[in-house]
């Protein structure tokens, strides 16, 4: 039994490491002290009402919405039709066009930053929101890519040659049958892009301006620059984000595997 | 037949947008990096005229008057200072002394009430070849010179390679320190990861989910929350170091952060899901009753496992050690707010190049480097990953 014993105490000890630094952040986030250590004092909101008046922080947030919106719709809609078209095993480079879409999940983002920064700045797009977007979207797409075609994957392709064979057009057979189908893959899609906008600091680094600053981007340069407590409710706002993503991916897989 | 081909049709136009983006927005930036690590036209952009010449001179004899007119006519229509200043610049880079040179020639020209005949009655350094070579060379519109900085080599004054001077050789200790401290995290994550993803797969139930939960959660959160995270933690007064002093196993703070042992341990946490899932993946395909009909064959445990679980989980280790050390030595955020200045990474560097001190040529050569070593391990991880589990 001690090697049990041992298990059981290594597994412990390792969720501990993975877990711990995550939940002890949380409480920090209520403090009302300045500084960002335990014990903590006694309990405030004032660190929320930083982050939700102080205008660096109010503006970055809604940065972070405007740009997640954006590379949501953008990478969702490329990504879904992209995923689509691979269905189709005819394509020429198929394989090829499947990993080009996958690679800039590969490619480190400063090496792509440089590049993006360079290339942007000839277009007349650095500093802007759309250069920001495109940018994002980049690192995205291959989440949508990745979670549409798994959803696609696990469609039964005689569903839709048993409704072309009743008479339904593409378009019909499209809307009615596959679209339906791929739904909660397109869903978690649109969510992890969501996910990867919000949580994208190196690019943002490299192609926004000072009018673009993100939530990330603000919560990297006030951990370098000053620290304090403001860093420790945006990451409880995060973490709880994380949580309901997490949630919203699950039940969208369990829709996906009742419907099989 | 015309079923097929419209579907055809229709897939390459659903293709179309997210190839046409990507290319435009993934590719060509890439290439756009490339190419600034080799070019160099800001001596070209300026001497055209000069370039025309310059191209029939044999490189040993003294400078024609055709050479020194066109050399003047090109210096007297330059009217882009910061242009000049980049010339001057490259210039000096090859040859020292030609900042000077250059700042004599450039306003004598100016006096256009005594214009001079010459380049020589201005400046008898205008005689020697060696800054005429000096500009032959710099005409080109591609060099490698920030291709052999980027791994500490340069040209000497013959144009043969040679490796730079030590104090100018800062480029491959960032390298090695950048594959070390990669080396380091993977082989911690694989000593946590490889025991923590066989006692996993050895449970079932709520224990399993519980084991996987633990990794997914720090998987889905924020990179940035993590770094965070560890940055609150490691603090002098942090938590850690307060349990550590509770508990009375130290008596003095430790220091954690902005040094080696910290970007290690926040690295290892953030990275250490990668390596958990693919081994776990891997393990669960074993038959469960491999490990019970080696003990009852009479191998003692150590040996069970040394000759049954380790070879046949070996792939899922490679391809979840290959994942953390890819991601590893691209990393930026972490080794930034977490390390001191002796454990910046080679993305620091490129991001130091880039917007700190615009030397775009740099930033692309090293960048260049760290895409190929990416992009040539993950060619090998893609390649374990794709292949099927024969040995089963």
């Amino acid at each position: 039994m001690p090697m049990k014993i041992a298990k059981a105490t290594f597994a412990t000890l390792t969720i501990l490491f993975l877990v711990a630094p995550l939940i002890a952040i949380l409480p920090l986030a209520f403090t009302s002290s300045v500084i960002l250590t335990y014990p903590i004092p006694s309990w405030s909101l004032r660190w929320f009402e930083e982050l939700f008046f102080a205008d660096a922080w109010r503006r970055a947030i809604v940065n972070s919405l405007i740009i997640g919106t954006g590379t949501t719709l953008l990478a969702t809609i490329l990504g879904t039709a992209a995923s689509l078209g691979l269905r189709n095993r005819l394509i020429l480079f198929r394989g090829t066009m499947r990993t080009l879409f996958l690679l800039p999940m590969v490619v480190p983002a400063v090496v792509l930053g440089v590049g993006m920064q360079v290339l942007l700045a000839g277009f007349g797009l650095t500093n802007s929101y759309l250069g920001v977007i495109i940018a994002h979207t980049v690192v995205a797409v291959p989440f949508v890519v990745v979670s549409v075609t798994g959803a696609l994957a696990g469609i039964d392709e005689r569903v839709e040659l048993a409704a072309q064979s009743l008479g339904a057009a593409p378009i019909t057979v499209f809307r009615r049958i596959t679209l339906p189908l791929a739904m909660p893959g397109v869903l978690s899609g649109a969510v992890l892009a969501f996910a990867t906008s919000l949580d994208e600091v190196v690019l943002t680094l490299f192609v926004a301006g000072p009018n673009q600053r993100t939530l990330a981007r603000q919560m990297f340069s006030s951990i370098r620059e000053n620290i304090s407590p403001a860093i420790a409710a945006a990451a409880f706002l995060f973490i709880v984000a994380t949580v309901v993503i997490g949630l919203v991916v699950v039940l969208s897989r369990s829709m996906l595997a009742k419907r099989r | 037949m015309s079923a097929a081909s419209s579907r055809t049709g229709r897939s390459l136009i659903l293709l179309a947008p997210l190839l046409l983006f990507l290319i435009g927005f993934f590719v060509w930036p890439l290439f756009s990096m490339m190419s600034q690590a080799v070019s160099d036209p800001a001596v070209l952009k300026l001497l055209p005229r000069s370039a025309e010449v310059l191209a029939d001179w044999d490189r040993k004899s003294p400078p024609s008057a055709a050479m020194q007119t066109a050399l003047m006519e090109d210096l007297k229509a330059v009217d882009d200072d910061q242009a000049l200043g980049d010339m001057v610049r490259r210039l000096n880079s090859a040859r020292s002394g030609f900042r000077t040179l250059m700042g004599k020639t450039t306003s004598a020209l100016d006096e256009t009430a005594n214009p001079p005949a010459d380049l020589v009655s201005i400046d008898k350094r205008w005689e020697k070849p060696e800054f005429w070579l000096a500009i032959a060379d710099a005409l080109s519109p591609y060099t490698d010179r920030n291709l052999l900085a980027a791994v500490d080599f340069g040209r000497n004054a013959a144009g043969e390679i040679e490796h730079l001077p030590p104090d100018q050789s800062v480029n491959s200790v960032i390298l090695a320190r950048t594959f070390w401290i990669a080396g380091l995290v993977t082989f911690f994550c694989a000593l946590i990861g490889f025991p923590y993803a066989i006692i996993a797969a050895s449970l079932d139930g709520w224990k399993r989910d519980l084991m996987l939960g633990a990794v997914l959660l720090p998987l889905w959160t924020s990179l940035l929350v993590r770094t965070a995270a560890w940055f609150i933690l490691l603090q002098e007064k942090g938590l850690i170091n307060d349990l550590l002093l509770t508990l009375g196993i130290i008596n003095s703070p430790l220091a954690l952060i902005f040094n080696r042992t910290g970007v290690i341990i926040a690295m290892t946490h953030v990275l250490l899901p990668f390596m958990v899932l693919p081994i776990y993946s891997v393990l669960i395909t074993i038959p469960k009753n491999l490990m019970p009909a080696a003990a009852s064959l009479g191998a003692p445990p150590l040996r069970a496992f040394l000759r049954v679980l380790l070879p046949l989980s070996l792939r899922g280790v490679a391809s979840g050690g290959l994942l953390v050390f890819i991601s590893a030595i691209g990393y930026y955020i972490t080794p930034a707010l977490i390390g001191g200045p002796g454990d910046q990474m080679i993305s620091s560097i490129i991001a130091f190049y880039a917007t700190g001190s615009a030397n775009w040529g740099m930033a692309g050569a090293l960048g260049m480097v760290l895409l190929v070593a990416t992009l040539v391990l993950y060619s090998v991880y893609a390649r374990l990953s794709s292949e099927e589990p024969g040995r089963r």
